[in-house]
């Protein structure tokens, strides 16, 4: 399939792209690293009017780290973040991440900021940076604006970010250094979309736990009774394992949706192998 | 739309619409054929070209996006000493049947073997999983592109003894 006819435009920094959005009924696109882009326009399951081509923008290329984040411009690869160039604020686990998501060939293009953008629920990163308690820093015709992880992913494919705002970078805190983490995915084929995806990160010394259930409802469920029950456990134990389960059960009965039996349990099995791994236990 | 960059070293320009995909350019206008197209949404990976010495899938990225890049395709690695062991490898062990995923296959499995050195065969398989075959069944490119990384590894580590 061939997409429909298009307007290109490649914007020079990101006033230029804010200048390419400002118009509403023009009906642009902001076009990262593409690659769910163009699938989309190439089935035709999207078209727009005009893409706008962020991919070249200097700015958004950029990464930093304070005492204690990491900020990563909108258009840092996968591939980047898989290969350490850009700096760790998670004991491994953005590594780990970026270097399950699809194919080395889709991950040297597609970016961070595209991902968080399109807010697919099952992508990786919408799960991860939820656990991570990221920042998304937008700029649109008002200067920007902070938007805390929890309040970006309103749906599928749908955040907080307007249509004349540019996602331009992501603030991730630094987790301590002792603190560790489990990620587990549950895909039919490898390089899929998770059907599943379970993140936990233990963070001791700040008396911190987070959990998340990625690809099972319309957005990543943080489970906060399961993070409650890890805060603090030194190590797996079958006591450990009966309160996750207990704990799980009433994370999942505030997901948006019903589970089936048989998701029911996946997503179960899902939670508690990325815990166990969190705690050391492969 | 105009877009210039480098097709296998030789600098091209070309007029486009800013619809055609990389893929259509150099295998239409540049005969570039061993581009193959199989699913044209980034899923079997028989299109994986080289962009800035990167793999990338040609039939998911833009023409007009690469202004400036310096794109390579498996005509470009003719010369290759590791792309030519690869190939000698693949018609050894069997690497193909119709032949419709080997340059993707040749592209993937020499940015793997670069990237990486030696690797498992659960790693390989990993790193190979992008590039879909219909025919083989996976056993003779496995066996294939493990043939040219053990070569590979024990070519850098002979050129490295006798550097010291």
């Amino acid at each position: 399939m061939k997409p429909m006819p298009f307007d290109y435009a490649r914007a020079k920094d990101v006033p230029d792209a804010l200048a390419a959005l400002a118009d509403a009924d023009a009906g642009a696109r902001v076009m990262a690293g593409g690659q769910s882009l163009v699938p989309m326009l190439n089935l035709r399951l999207a078209t727009f009017p005009r893409v706008v081509d962020i991919s070249k923008i200097a700015e958004l290329r950029e990464r930093s780290e304070s005492a204690d984040a990491v900020t990563l411009g909108a258009c840092v690869t996968h591939g980047e973040i898989e290969d350490g160039e850009a700096p760790e604020p998670a004991a491994g686990l953005m590594r780990h991440v970026a270097a399950g998501i699809a194919y080395r060939a889709v991950r040297n293009r597609g970016t961070i900021g595209g991902s968080a953008s399109l807010a697919d629920a099952s992508a990786d990163w919408v799960t991860t940076l939820l656990a991570l308690g990221a920042r998304f820093i937008g700029r649109g015709p008002d200067g920007e604006r902070e938007i805390a992880a929890p309040d970006m992913f309103l749906g599928p494919y749908f955040t907080a970010m307007t249509d004349q705002e540019l996602l331009v970078r992501i603030v991730v805190p630094k987790t301590s250094r002792d603190a560790t983490w489990g990620y587990y995915k549950v895909t039919r084929r490898s390089g899929e979309y998770g059907l599943s995806i379970g993140a936990v990160i233990l963070d001791p010394a700040r008396e911190h736990a987070s959990v998340v259930l990625g690809a099972a409802s319309r957005t990543p469920l943080a489970c906060t009774a399961a993070a409650a029950a890890l805060r603090g456990a030194p190590r797996w134990t079958e006591a450990l394992e009966t309160a996750l389960r207990t704990a799980i059960a009433e994370d999942l009965a505030r997901a948006e949706r019903p589970f089936e039996p048989h998701e029911a349990i996946m997503v179960e099995t899902t939670i508690l192998r990325a815990a166990a791994q969190a705690l050391g236990v492969s | 739309m105009k877009v210039s960059f480098t097709l296998n070293g030789d600098p091209i320009t070309a007029d486009v619409e800013p619809r055609t995909s990389l893929a259509d350019l150099v295998r239409g206008e540049h005969r570039c054929t061993s581009v193959h197209l199989g699913c044209e949404h980034g899923v079997c990976g028989a299109c994986t070209v080289l962009i800035d010495g990167k793999i990338a899938r040609s039939c998911i990225t833009l023409a007009v996006s690469l202004d400036g890049a310096m794109v390579t395709t498996l005509e470009g690695l003719a010369d290759d000493a590791l792309m030519a062991r690869l190939r000698e490898a693949f018609r050894t062990h069997h690497g193909l049947q119709c032949g419709y995923c080997t340059p993707g296959m040749l592209i993937t499995a020499h940015d793997l073997i670069r990237r990486k050195g030696a690797l498992a065969e659960a790693e390989l398989r990993q790193g190979l999983a992008g590039n879909i075959c219909r025919c083989t069944g996976y056993a003779g490119i496995v066996a294939a592109v493990a043939a040219a990384m053990d070569e590979h590894e024990t070519t850098k580590s002979a050129a490295s003894i006798a550097a010291e």
